[in-house]
């Protein structure tokens, strides 16, 4: 059956994102000139408006930051997977992203550690999920 | 020093329609009718209008062509539900400024009839792909880290939706006016777990308008002017690209805008005599409260237990039931239910010798304007 859930728009910008989750790498903009981490990208980086930009792997585990469960389907892609699962990650250099927790999500607490777990769901797009430190991988 | 802007502003007519699904008009239809209730509240002549605001409206052109204006100035707000703060402040400005001497405000929504659900197809982002979307999935998000952080609870929670709802009930034209209860609340569907059908606010039709001129020409009108007294923003767009979402809920902005609001219109917390919080999603009630200093940090949920925000409490809240109850006019009718309340003559719903009223929007444009009776 084809994936039937929304795709990521084509965007130059976050094309080194979607090329680092098919190589199984999370990647992050960074600017060259102050290091500070942005995601999503930007064509300067928002704190020193270079456009000197890089795209480098996360340091250290996100972290969790919130998490909720969706029982209303938005696209009828997620309608057999209700109740699932949303979470915001903290990365350890700062940006926040949305993604999904999978596997045992029990010991979810504020702050606990994550580890990106990459899933191809297309040829070209991998998307980056995460479980729990410690939990037994999806 | 006596902020120079203080009570330069002031309301001197509000409209508002009924409220439902209305499918047979659209918004200018619904607009025109709230401007003309405007003006007969007022007993306000239309040619002095000469300022307009528009939001959520498709065509600002086509709108002032209906209503047969040609105005000295004029604003077009775009349709999120955080313009009503910005566009009375807008209006208080240009008045000030001389660019205008009674504005006219005009919001209309026709997202019940035309079946807007606020997620998915209609409102593409960058969280697509994981089924993250709609506002109300990141208020559950905050909401969520509000629990693990202060311990607050869903029965907390439902304070508020109960308070409101019991409001709705004494607010002639309220769209949800059936009394609920806590349990009723806790039972509610999930939509966003942890949040569930009765945090989120309504979807209807409807317009509303608010006219605004120079606190010194307000006498000339029918109504007992309202004062502008003050107004204080904050914006949050740095971590943007989460829609409706902030880590640490806008407690600062909140503060800021508050402080701002309070400093210009000269008064302090226990000056207000009742808060009107944009109320999209039973959080931010809870947000706006500990922004604006009403309680400590983490302790909203206690806070609105035991009928605090309701009428008869200590700070009655959304006094026409919000969002949540009365009719989702993004902040509009908030403000106008603020003018209501310092006219007097409310029935059962009437703040008692309500003298100053406080309207706040935790959003990522917060504003904050606090009301006085002229």
């Amino acid at each position: 059956m084809s994936y039937d859930k929304p795709l990521p728009k084509p965007d130059p910008l976050m094309a080194p994102f979607w090329a680092g989750t098919r190589a199984g790498r999370l990647l992050v903009q960074t600017c060259r000139a102050c290091n500070d981490a942005h995601f999503p990208p930007g064509p300067v980086c928002p704190a020193c408006l270079s456009a000197d930009q890089e795209w480098k792997e996360t340091a250290a585990p996100p972290t969790l930051q919130s998490w909720v469960r969706f029982h209303r389907a938005y696209w009828d892609g997620f309608r057999d997977d209700l109740p699932y699962p949303v979470c915001l990650v903290q990365l350890a250099e700062g940006p926040l992203l949305v993604s999904n927790l999978v596997g045992d999500s029990s010991g979810a607490r504020l702050g606990a550690p994550l580890r990106v777990v990459f899933e191809a769901v297309t040829p070209e797009v991998t998307l980056p999920k995460f479980s729990l430190l410690g939990s037994p991988p999806a | 020093m006596t902020h120079p802007l203080r009570n330069q502003a002031a309301v001197i007519g509000v409209g508002t329609t009924a409220y439902g699904n209305f499918p047979h008009t659209d918004e200018y239809g619904l607009a025109a009718e709230a401007f003309r209730h405007a003006l007969a509240d007022g007993g306000i002549a239309k040619h002095r209008i000469d300022g307009l605001i528009t939001c959520r409206i498709p065509s600002y052109v086509r709108m002032g062509e209906v209503l047969g204006l040609d105005p000295a100035w004029s604003l077009t707000l775009p349709p999120h539900g955080r313009m009503s703060g910005i566009g009375i402040i807008e209006a208080a400005l240009a008045i000030a400024a001389g660019q205008a001497s009674t504005v006219a405000l005009l919001y209309a929504n026709i997202g019940r009839s035309r079946r807007v659900n606020y997620g998915g197809e209609e409102s593409p982002n960058i969280w697509d792909p994981w089924g993250f979307t709609s506002p109300g999935a990141a208020h559950a998000l905050m909401f969520r880290r509000h629990m693990e952080l202060y311990g607050t609870t869903t029965r907390q929670l439902a304070e508020v939706s109960v308070a409101f709802r019991r409001h709705a009930g004494l607010t002639p034209g309220a769209v949800m006016r059936a009394p609920i209860t806590i349990e009723d609340h806790e039972t509610a569907r999930f939509i966003t777990e942890p949040l569930r059908l009765l945090d989120y606010c309504l979807i209807n039709d409807g317009a509303v308008c608010l006219i605004v001129t120079a606190a010194e020409r307000a006498r000339d009108f029918a109504q007992p002017p309202v004062l502008i007294s003050g107004f204080g923003a904050r914006d949050r767009f740095r971590a943007a690209s989460i829609p409706n979402f902030d880590l640490d809920f806008w407690h600062d902005a909140v503060a800021d805008a508050g402080a701002r609001a309070r400093a210009m219109a000269g008064v302090d917390h226990a000056d207000i005599d009742a808060l009107m919080a944009y109320d999209n999603f039973s959080p931010t009630v809870l947000f706006s409260l500990e922004g604006l200093g009403f309680c400590p940090r983490g302790e909203a949920g206690r806070f609105v237990e035991g009928g605090t925000i309701g009428l008869g409490g200590a700070l009655p809240m959304n006094t026409d039931g919000g969002h949540l109850s009365n009719s989702y006019m993004q902040g509009w009718a908030l403000n106008v239910e603020a003018v209501r309340q310092l006219r007097g003559g409310n029935g059962a719903r009437q703040v008692p010798n309500a003298r100053v009223i406080q309207y706040v929007q935790a959003t990522p444009c917060t504003r904050s304007i606090i009301y006085a009776r002229g």
